[in-house]
């Protein structure tokens, strides 16, 4: 189950403590923009003993690594892989090559270091040619099980101005959803970055959901709870799913093919959407 | 492994430590300032001296100012100082 991923900064001692208290259900200890040039093989080597050290037993554990036209991203994973995070995030990622080539240096450390566990890649998508080769990196390899949309740099590539509305990134949203689902792997959502805006975060966030996105990043622990709430699904939600489920089952006890409910015809993506609805719910505890 | 150039790593941010590690002839140095001193000088005095013996430091002045950092962080400034005092790349 994950709704909300919580970006920290990977040289933060601070915060790395605390990671995990923040309710969000990942967090993406951050080896790349958040980190000074100076600083970043100080901030793999305490994200490297943070991972050994703290129990991060409360979420999922992230990493982002730098992108692969520098020269940290193999040290990176050199460090980070033997701890056995959950996912590597690589970002700027822009056509299925790019995430094979870091598919196959993970392989090569997860061997050296005996990790017999396939860590997982969340590939961030923040160019305009990563967006339009966006099913190919999704379904690149089986690591893959989601995609990151990251709007700041990809709007900076597209050369226009990032706004809180966020018609800029329309088209790209919906591109990212659409390669995720057709990949059958989840989509995440950019953050928003005004950490002030309550209203401008949860109509953001409401927005990405009715795209059909898995979850969404967040900058700001303040920003978790939000998310959170936008990305389960409501009370209202569960009780119409267990209805539909119910009837459907009644409907096949008693033979008949068609059946509505509330008036509604009820076909194969309700019972779908049904379906999501209670294993989401599930998960969380909720029924 | 031989200490050859001054060298620093941390902060003075809360939960963080400030670690400057210099070369040094007579065995090991240790100057320790921190927040906690009163409740865990000894600790973490226990977790650097760890750090050295593994890294085989034999002579190093090493001066710490602490601000409240849980072993995993002293652990990786002490490191971090070290390798760059090392001149060994990371």
């Amino acid at each position: 189950m994950r709704r909300s991923m919580l970006f920290m900064p990977g040289n933060n001692a601070g915060m790395l403590l605390n990671a995990d208290a923040l309710g969000a259900d990942s967090v993406i200890l951050d080896l790349e923009d958040a980190v000074s040039p100076s600083e970043k093989d100080s901030a793999r080597i305490l994200v490297r003993n943070a991972l050994k050290y703290l129990d991060y037993n409360n979420c999922e554990i992230i990493i982002r690594i730098n992108s692969i036209d520098t020269n940290y991203w193999k040290k990176d994973l050199d460090e980070i892989i033997p701890l056995k995070p959950h996912m590597i995030m690589p970002p700027k990622i822009s056509c299925a090559k790019d995430v094979q080539i870091i598919a196959d240096y993970m392989k090569t450390v997860e061997r050296r270091y005996s990790v017999e566990k396939e860590i997982s890649i969340i590939p961030l998508i923040e160019t305009a040619l990563g967006v339009e080769n966006a099913f190919e990196i999704a379904k690149s390899t089986d690591r893959v099980k989601a995609i990151f949309l990251g709007a700041e740099d990809l709007t900076a590539d597209l050369r226009c101005k990032r706004t809180k509305k966020g018609d800029e990134i329309f088209y790209s949203r919906g591109r990212i959803v659409t390669a995720a689902r057709a990949a059958s792997i989840d989509a995440y959502d950019t953050p928003f970055t005004d950490v002030e805006d309550e209203e401008g975060l949860r109509e953001d966030a409401e927005f990405a959901k009715g795209l059909g996105f898995t979850g969404k990043a967040s900058i700001s622990p303040r920003h978790v709870m939000t998310i959170n709430e936008v990305f389960s699904p409501t009370v209202e939600e569960i009780e119409y799913a267990k209805e539909v489920m119910d009837i459907i089952r009644i409907a096949k006890e008693q033979g008949k093919g068609a059946i509505s409910l509330h008036g509604k015809m009820i076909d194969a993506p309700i019972v779908e959407r049904a379906r999501q609805t209670l294993e989401m719910a599930k998960a969380l505890g909720g029924v | 492994m031989k200490i050859k150039k001054v060298a620093t790593a941390g902060t003075l941010e809360s939960s963080d430590i400030f670690v400057q590690v210099e070369p040094n002839e007579n065995g090991i140095e240790l100057e320790l300032h921190s927040i906690v001193y009163n409740q865990f000088s000894e600790e973490i005095e226990k977790t650097v001296r760890e750090v050295l013996n593994d890294f085989d430091v034999k002579n190093i002045k090493i001066i710490l100012n602490d601000r409240g950092a849980v072993e995993c962080a002293i652990r990786a400034r002490v490191e971090t100082a070290l390798i760059r005092a090392g001149g060994v790349e990371n």
